[in-house]
């Protein structure tokens, strides 16, 4: 079968590779008919989430139909129109039974490479390197499924691909970091960050009762499509956003804050240099926290900021007198994906929220190398590629959606 | 500080053996002799390094067993003492080990374990040992209150004399069960012979913890997750990259 392959930093190619077989009485295959590239795929070939390995294969938003189970799968039958939650859940232990299904204690076959870095093992992720547990990821055609029964999530009938797929990640990753915003109703949510997540945190802040959303960019297309769910928005490269924030608000600052960006923030100044600089020596300093600093900043006085956006590692010069001293709450965390896939679907079929609003790019598999380079560097108005599997390129120019 | 181990005997404050530290403190001596005849940084660099190392044996502090955290209790063994938290009752974690021919199933470096009488109190023990050889050595039960605690200990004769117990307390709320294992053993080289073992990749305390997780996910999930056989683009000198991450020594 055809995937995309981590070939090192920077290096994105599409291999032939073996098919995936059944390992285990619980698994199972699908065949992948959509899969997407996701913002913590370019933590990945940027290098900064260490232990990815020349020859993994990519992808944690995929969605297919299921071709093969295990003798021990039960509620997953041959012909199911499934979507996969990137978190793998056992549904057994005491994590998965609170629905806290990223922190998952046993589905990380590689638990010790997590415990060495953050103390404690999380759950594993498809495609995510071996600290996550090195999980062959589904940019491909077929992918291997673990714990089937656990966490394949049958698609309603009348929902197409693309409404759907982004049930895998994105969707739940912005609406959990909306929930985590702790919103009151009327309250002022500031998102930085208007990539995908950003952008479904805007949807599901207004969903969860938000009266304004002020969201933060640099990319006109993105804040364009912030303005078009609703948002205000700033421009930080034009505006500073500290004071707009704070004049915004009456003086008092949002009463949420979401950081959407995460380790591979911008920002100029000196601060930004030293960040840039300490990260690529990938020793000094693993992740550019420019973006959590700024919501700590922002953040009104007893409010809470939210943290959907990626960090790996070590981050520098974190404002911990500002949190103190404001009384702020964070909550973080990888997405507890299937908590959220009934609610969600819910809003996708009464047309409460539509995920496909924010694809920008239709391309095939075999282009992937060329959707990872345009969704990194913004260009071509590029903001979601939703990737093919199936799609012969040739008759298949790429297309941007209007 | 004072932890009590298996044995009843204290775990020490100092973490090196009389021969560690006389090893270490030699080596420190040479290097400061042998700073002497060098001039400029490296002769500081030497002549600091050995008065580190000549500190440390002075004070029954070895660089070795810090690193590795190797601990060991006052009359030389190694004291290892690992805990993990199980979604199931009490009993049907005590039944399930106090039948030792289960421990093979989650004890990676156990061969066999074989009971020998009516009551399973006497047990014949099969371990893979480095190297590709094993060690069998006889167990007693010496202590057993059901749903409680089991203590063991190995008769006389065993090439690494070695005793443990294991205690199943209930954990907070739905929880499950807490299960304490701890384990004293003599090792042929005392402590040094353990940080040796510990940096060649035979290290007991890990072993007890990976031993631990084994049993979790096997009473919890029915088995361990895995990764093996999965397709990947990998070739040559890449397998063993990755085999390196994932660090599964075992299969």
């Amino acid at each position: 079968m055809k995937a995309v392959v981590w070939q090192g930093i920077n290096r994105v190619q599409v291999e032939t590779v073996p098919d995936p077989e059944l390992l285990q009485p619980t698994d199972a295959i699908v065949r992948v008919t959509a899969t997407a590239i996701c913002g913590s795929d370019l933590h990945l070939v940027d290098g900064y989430v260490p232990s990815m390995v020349h020859g993994d294969i990519l992808g944690h938003e995929f969605m297919g139909e299921v071709v093969e189970v295990g003798s021990e799968v039960r509620d997953v039958k041959v012909g199911d129109r499934v979507v996969v939650p990137f978190p793998i859940s056992c549904g057994k232990c005491w994590y998965c039974h609170h629905g806290l299904t990223s922190l998952c204690d046993n589905t990380n076959p590689n638990p010790k490479l997590a415990e060495a870095l953050w103390g404690y093992a999380g759950a594993g992720l498809y495609g995510y390197s071996h600290i996550t547990g090195g999980y062959a990821g589904g940019q491909a055609q077929f992918a291997r499924t673990v714990y089937a029964d656990q966490n394949l999530y049958k698609v309603p009938e009348g929902l197409t691909d693309e409404q759907v797929l982004f049930l895998t990640d994105i969707l739940p990753t912005g609406y959990m970091g909306a929930e985590n915003c702790n919103i009151h109703p009327g309250d002022v949510v500031a998102v930085f960050g208007c990539g995908p997540v950003g952008l479904f945190g805007i949807m599901s802040a207004f969903v969860l009762g938000a009266g304004r959303v002020i969201a933060i960019d640099r990319f006109p297309e993105r804040l364009d499509m912030a303005r078009q769910l609703g948002a205000e928005t700033l421009n930080y490269e034009e505006d500073a956003v500290f004071e707009r924030l704070k004049e915004m608000t009456g003086g008092r600052g949002p009463d949420s804050v979401m950081d959407a960006v995460g380790l591979e923030s911008h920002a100029g100044g000196p601060g930004g240099v030293a960040d840039a600089v300490k990260q690529t020596t990938r020793v000094l300093e693993s992740d550019r926290p420019h973006a959590l600093r700024a919501a700590i900043m922002a953040c009104r006085k007893g409010g809470t900021v939210s943290v959907p956006g990626v960090y790996g590692g070590l981050a520098d010069k974190i404002p911990v007198g500002a949190f103190m001293n404001k009384g702020l709450t964070m909550r973080t965390g990888q997405t507890h994906v299937h908590r959220y896939l009934d609610t969600l679907t819910g809003y996708i079929e009464r047309g409460e929220i539509d995920p496909t609003r924010i694809i920008t790019h239709r391309l095939s598999l075999e282009e992937a190398p060329h959707a990872y380079e345009i969704f990194k560097h913004k260009h071509d108005g590029c903001i979601k590629c939703v990737l093919d599997p199936w799609a012969d390129p040739k008759d298949h120019e790429p297309t941007k959606a209007p | 500080m004072a932890q009590t181990t298996a044995s009843g005997s204290q775990v020490s404050p100092q973490n090196s053996s009389p021969a560690e530290r006389l090893l270490f403190g030699g080596l420190g001596v040479g290097l400061i002799l042998l700073s002497l005849r060098q001039k400029g940084n490296s002769g500081v660099f030497l002549g600091t390094s050995g008065a580190l190392l000549l500190s440390g044996a002075a004070m029954g502090r070895s660089v070795g067993s810090a690193v590795t955290q190797v601990r060991r209790t006052e009359d030389d063994q190694i004291a290892v003492a690992r805990a993990v938290t199980i979604g199931k009752p009490v009993d049907e974690l005590y039944a399930f080990w106090r039948d030792f021919e289960n421990l093979p199933r989650f004890m990676d470096h156990l061969e066999s374990v074989k009971v020998q009488d009516g009551d399973g109190r006497r047990s014949h023990w099969v371990a893979k040992a480095p190297a590709g050889t094993t060690v069998e050595w006889d167990a007693e039960i010496t202590g057993d209150e059901p749903g409680r605690r089991i203590a063991w200990r190995s008769l006389e004769g065993a090439t690494v004399p070695n005793e443990g117990h294991v205690e199943f307390r209930p954990a907070p709320g739905d929880w499950g069960t807490e299960i304490h294992v701890s384990l004293t053993y003599r090792p042929p080289g005392g402590t040094l012979g353990a940080v040796v073992a510990r940096l060649l990749g035979e290290d007991p305390g890990v072993q007890v913890g990976e031993d631990l997780r084994r049993l979790k996910r096997l009473l919890e999930v029915g088995q361990e997750p895995t990764t093996e056989g999965q397709p990947s683009a990998r070739k040559g000198v890449m397998k063993a990259e990755a085999k390196m991450y994932d660090n599964r020594r075992s299969s």
